[in-house]
């Protein structure tokens, strides 16, 4: 199925954005989150951006003050997640202008639906930035 | 949030003006750098960070403004108590809102829900809302509605299913919360088929995204037929989102995949990029769930395919899908993906994408992370299809140069497919070795993991010695908390792959004494099992243990065995028995051997079980260095106040042997017979039952202490059960029978007579008198509540031990003790009570007004399936019974044979019985208990008189 779930975490190990393509309780989300975070922000820059973890495999990569962590499955192509979390960043920083934390922070909903054009029920859908972005930018247009 | 994992109000670290401001890509060019060539960009970002304060341009809309105030509010919370009270007071807020049917701000409230949603509170007064809000003609509600349907409706089918399924086992909020979600779900469907068929391609474009993210099976058989139509819609962003949203269904309800075939294969001939992506996709999906989807496509579309993939890679630059040159790497890896499922196993097709695949490998670019993941996944399709050495080759060298890539990204990915590959190739991998033996000492623990993995499937007959080499001294300086995997890894290696018993010894020990600490228990019982039976290593594997104990000392494991060993092989350690040629001399005195023990029992780390082998170990030297026979018995004597009962019982028990019982202590300490190495490993490999069937057939014939050695080998023998199992009662019973070698039948340990008198001796010998009684008080709490209890029940067990010891002595100047036969018996052949065969008890198998039946029962000796059953027949009644007949059935798997009886008058008021001998083989001996019916014919009075009954309280075991 290829992605499980993406988060975006900041350096004190607070969710900024969590989307999960697999059903788990509020408990376990709250559980695996804290796990992983604790794993990953652990690291240093020299290691690999990936860690194993239960049956995950979780993809990460820092920028600035914001982790990104996916958690794929076995099957998945690591180098892949990789470029996608950099497109999902240019995407984001196309729209926000020098995104940063707090855009994600209190534009939540729209980052959601930036990240619902790019992936769905796991699969990637679309990798041009301007295609993901028209829907959002016609919203934004008419409002 | 997710560090709240408990609910301890933890201090969340305070930012304000923190570094939330920073800009997420300062620093980063428009492509991903490779860290090898700037380790320290990220560094950059946290110098380099600018500012913007972007405060003006999100306060457009009110919606956001009211969200904001309470991002600000939990921001500024300093513990998660803070948090939870201002996410109380919100959900409160939400929920009259809710309740008031609030339009205005609804739209405002599900995007506070969602974030409240993100921070791990529940949520699920919002999943109403959500439809509302998708109900509601407006763009941008609907737009907030699916995502917030999306993101807070919970999956609970089950749930569902189960109420539908037994309504009345649950309690009723279950219920209501089952027709809440039933209701959301059905008419979210009603909803969503609306939207499907919306004029406005963009709701349509929202209520597939939301179908496809989570609809359930009921939901995908009743809207596949919309979303089958959707994917020739003329929009080729619905067309994509069809397409996924198919996947979802197929998924969901395999059945309907036939249905997606055809509409699939035409998405591969688009060139939009979005639709040819999860067109592809869609493919792949339909392949895994369908046979016949596999087929068709490798058939029609596998030429169309590598077209489109020659496309790709020849594509001239396209600005929107570029990634550091390369176009659309995503489509690559997908397309890739696509021909490996349709090459695997398939010859033509795998012949069909050879130069296409040939071309991928050679022309990408690898100083990219792009084309590295382009590579990657083409290696992994090279693997996959059908042989082709010429393609396998340049696969492996990619690999090769991945593995030596200097970036941890790459080298990882490396290992990963070398996994794969192993199955493929196993030469070209074992090229890589010594590399791969590197990765296992990096410093990064994914890369370590990985590497370990792979060494572990490269090991082979051929290599494991030095690659054991190689991993043992790593394991040197390794970190600690890597030596858990590698410890278990080479002792796993070292087990399966050793050539001969020395070397296995020789690593054991190393292991042992580098990461005793790590070394799991059945590891290290497999060592034992090896050195008793490698006979002529006795002598070296002592003297290695000994001195590796000298400088480990501090390894549990290691001295266990250490123990173990010196207290068996005692002697050859002093006296350098069985010197091979590659060992140096030792010298080594008694003394020493009994500081090694002496040293391990009262370190203040020993545990229970290293204790407990201490002192066995002790016991036996003491046998072994009659020099030191003293010295042994007062380290013994430290523990008779021991808390712990185990320890107390057996310093007692060792004590009295020392100090009583000369005579018999060699019988008693002699070494231990060779422990069976295949009903060792069969254990482990949880054969159990085979051995327990092998001692139920020869439990009565056999000495049962084989038998029961079958099925609990070393465990039983070194009664090293102590701290595993919490029964400490029966431990003084069955150490002694375990030291022993021998065991009592199962049957006779319910009330063994005969069997009971040989037990006792030795019990008393040991003054512990009654066990279970006296065992069961004798809890270590109960003895250290009280000093005073203490006193007395120690000295209940002295007087409980004098009156048995002048007994043995009156008797045994009279030469022929019972003891000393038993413990004959018991040192050389089987045990006397086997010979006399087990005793049952008699029951009363009938009994009436007028009549009492007696059965006593015996065996015959090497005839466990017969029994003897001698019936006694008592008058109850004041007249005499004549014509006295009995008779008796059984049923089938039973035989019964029965003698004529004493008599045919049975006199009046029990003045006199009639006997009668019955001979029942049990064809299901050990199986089925004895079962009779009877039936007894008498004239009293010169009147006829039946009496009839059932007997079923035979003994068990008969």
């Amino acid at each position: 199925m290829g992605i499980r779930f993406i988060l975006m975490v900041n350096k004190q190990g607070q969710t900024r954005l969590a989307q999960y393509f697999e059903y788990l309780t509020i408990d376990q989300r709250r559980a695996l989150e804290g796990e992983i975070v604790r794993k990953c922000l652990a690291r240093n820059e020299q290691q690999c951006s990936f860690v194993e973890h239960r049956n995950y495999k979780i993809v990460y990569r820092r920028y600035a003050s914001l982790f990104f962590l996916v958690g794929v499955d076995n099957e998945e192509n690591e180098l892949a997640i990789l470029e996608f979390i950099h497109l999902l960043v240019e995407t984001m920083d196309r729209h926000f202008g020098n995104v940063c934390e707090l855009d994600i922070m209190f534009h939540l909903e729209k980052a959601h639906f930036m990240l619902e054009e790019m992936v769905m029920n796991g699969c990637i859908v679309e990798t041009s930035k301007s295609n993901i972005l028209a829907p959002i930018q016609l919203m934004d247009k008419a409002s | 949030m997710g560090q709240h994992t408990t609910g301890s109000d933890r201090a969340i670290p305070h930012f304000q003006d923190g570094p939330d401001h920073e800009s997420l890509l300062v620093g980063h060019s428009s492509q991903i750098m490779e860290r090898t060539s700037k380790p320290s960009w990220n560094r950059a970002l946290d110098y380099g960070c600018k500012i913007c304060l972007r405060g003006t341009s999100y306060c457009f809309l009110l919606a956001c403004q009211v969200k904001r105030d309470m991002i600000r509010a939990i921001r500024a919370c300093k513990t998660a108590a803070e948090e939870r009270a201002v996410v109380r007071k919100e959900c409160a807020a939400i929920r009259s809102a809710v309740s008031e049917n609030d339009q205005d701000y609804r739209h405002r409230n599900l995007a506070k829900l969602m974030f409240i949603h993100m921070l791990g509170y529940p949520t699920h007064f919002g999943q109403m809302e959500c439809l509302k809000l998708i109900a509601s003609p407006g763009f941008p509600e609907k737009r907030i509605g699916y995502l917030g349907l999306m993101l807070l409706l919970d999956e609970r089918q089950e749930v569902l299913m189960l109420v539908t399924n037994s309504l009345k086992q649950y309690p009723l909020y279950i219920w209501f919360y089952a027709f809440d979600y039933f209701s959301v779900i059905s008419k979210s469907s009603s909803i969503l088929l609306r939207d499907l068929n919306h004029s406005n391609q963009y709701i349509v474009g929202l209520a597939l995204c939301a179908l496809g993210n989570i609809c359930s099976a009921e939901m995908a058989r009743d809207l596949a037929p919309e979303v089958e139509k959707l994917l020739q819609f003329r929009d080729p962003n619905i067309r994509k989102k069809a397409a996924l949203c198919s996947i979802r269904i197929v998924r969901k309800v395999p059945d309907l995949a036939e249905n997606f075939i055809n509409p699939a294969a035409s998405l591969l001939k688009e060139k939009h990029h979005g639709v040819l992506l999860t067109g592809i996709q869609l493919c792949t999906d339909l392949c895994r769930v369908s046979a016949e989807a596999l087929e068709y496509f490798r058939k029609k579309c596998t030429e169309g395919l590598v077209k489109v993939l020659k496309d790709v890679v020849n594509s001239p630059y396209a600005p929107e899908y570029d990634i550091s040159g390369i176009a659309d790497p995503f489509l690559h890896i997908r397309l890739l993906r696509l021909l490996r499922v349709l090459g695997q196993g398939d010859a033509d097709a795998s012949d069909c994408m050879n130069d296409i695949l040939a071309q991928v490998a050679t022309k990408t670019e690898s100083n990219k992370n792009a084309g590295n993941a382009i590579l990657y996944e083409c290696v992994e399709t090279i693997m996959s299809i059908e042989d082709n050495s010429g393609l396998r080759v340049l696969a492996i060298n990619i690999l090769g140069r991945f593995l030596s890539n200097r970036d941890n990204n790459i080298r990882y990915v490396a290992l990963n497919m070398l996994m794969k590959a192993i199955t493929v190739d196993t030469q070209a991998v074992q090229r890589h070795r010594p590399t791969i033996l590197e990765c296992v000492k990096d410093s990064d623990a994914s890369i370590r993991k990985r590497a370990l993995e792979l060494v572990y499937l490269l090991v082979n007959e051929s290599n494991v010695k030095p690659l054991t080499k190689e991993l043992i001294e790593y394991l040197e300086v390794s970190d600690q908390e890597f030596k858990g995997d590698l410890t278990a890894k080479i002792c796993s290696i070292v087990e399966k792959l050793s050539p001969e018993k020395i070397w296995y010894i020789d690593q054991m020990l190393k292991v042992l004494s580098e990461a005793g600490n790590y070394v799991k228990d059945e590891v290290w019982h497999a060592l034992i099992v090896v050195i008793t039976n490698a006979s002529n290593l006795h002598g070296y594997t002592v003297r290695s243990l000994y001195r590796a104990v000298q400088t480990s000392g501090e390894k549990e494991t290691l001295v266990r065995v250490a123990v173990w060993c010196i207290g068996e092989y005692g002697e050859m350690l002093v006296n350098n028995v069985g010197v091979l040629d590659v060992e140096e001399p030792i010298t080594v005195t008694e003394s020493d051997a009994v500081d090694v023990i002496e040293v391990a029992i009262k370190h203040h780390t020993t545990d229970l079980t290293t204790r407990a082998m201490c002192l066995i170990a002790l016991l036996k030297l003491s046998c072994r260095f009659p020099t030191c026979s003293q010295r042994i018995k007062d380290v013994i004597v430290q523990d008779k106040g021991n808390l712990v009962l185990e320890l107390q019982q057996r310093s007692i028990e060792f004590n009295s042997i020392i100090e009583k019982h000369q005579n018999i202590r060699s019988a008693l300490v002699e070494r231990m017979p060779v422990l069976d190495e295949a009903t060792y490993s069969g254990r482990r490999a949880g054969s159990l039952p085979a051995a327990v069937s092998t001692s139920q057939g020869a439990a009565l014939n056999l000495s049962n202490g084989v038998a029961k050695a079958a099925a609990a080998p070393l465990v039983d023998l070194l009664d090293l059960s102590s701290d595993d199992t919490p029964a400490p009662s029966s431990s003084g019973n069955d150490f002694l029978q375990d030291l022993l070698g021998v065991d009592l039948s199962p049957a006779s340990s319910q009330a063994g007579q005969a069997q009971k008198s040989g037990t006792d001796v030795l019990l008393d010998l040991l003054s512990i008198g009654s066990p279970s009684a006296q065992d069961s008080s004798f809890t270590p709490n109960a003895l250290s509540k009280s000093s005073q209890d203490d006193k007395t029940s120690m000295g209940a067990l002295e007087r409980l031990s004098s009156p048995s010891a002048p007994s043995i002595q009156a008797s045994s100047p009279a030469g022929g003790s019972p003891m000393m036969d038993l413990l004959d018996g018991f040192a050389s052949g089987p045990p006397l009570a086997e010979a006399n065969g087990p005793a049952y008890p008699s029951v009363v198998a009938f009994e009436s007004n007028s009549l009492r039946v007696m059965f006593n029962f015996s065996k015959q000796p090497g005839n466990p399936q017969t029994t003897i059953i001698e019936a006694t027949f008592m008058n109850k009644s004041s007249v005499v019974y004549t014509d006295f007949i009995f008779q008796a059935a059984v049923p089938k798997f039973l035989q019964l044979h029965l003698d004529p009886a004493s008599s045919n008058s049975l006199p009046e008021s029990g003045d006199g019985s009639i006997t009668q001998k019955l001979r029942v083989t049990n064809s299901q001996h050990g199986k089925k208990a004895l079962v009779m019916r009877i039936r007894i014919n008498y004239k009293a009075n010169s009147k006829d008189t039946l009496e009839e009954g059932q007997i079923s309280n035979f003994p068990r075991d008969l």
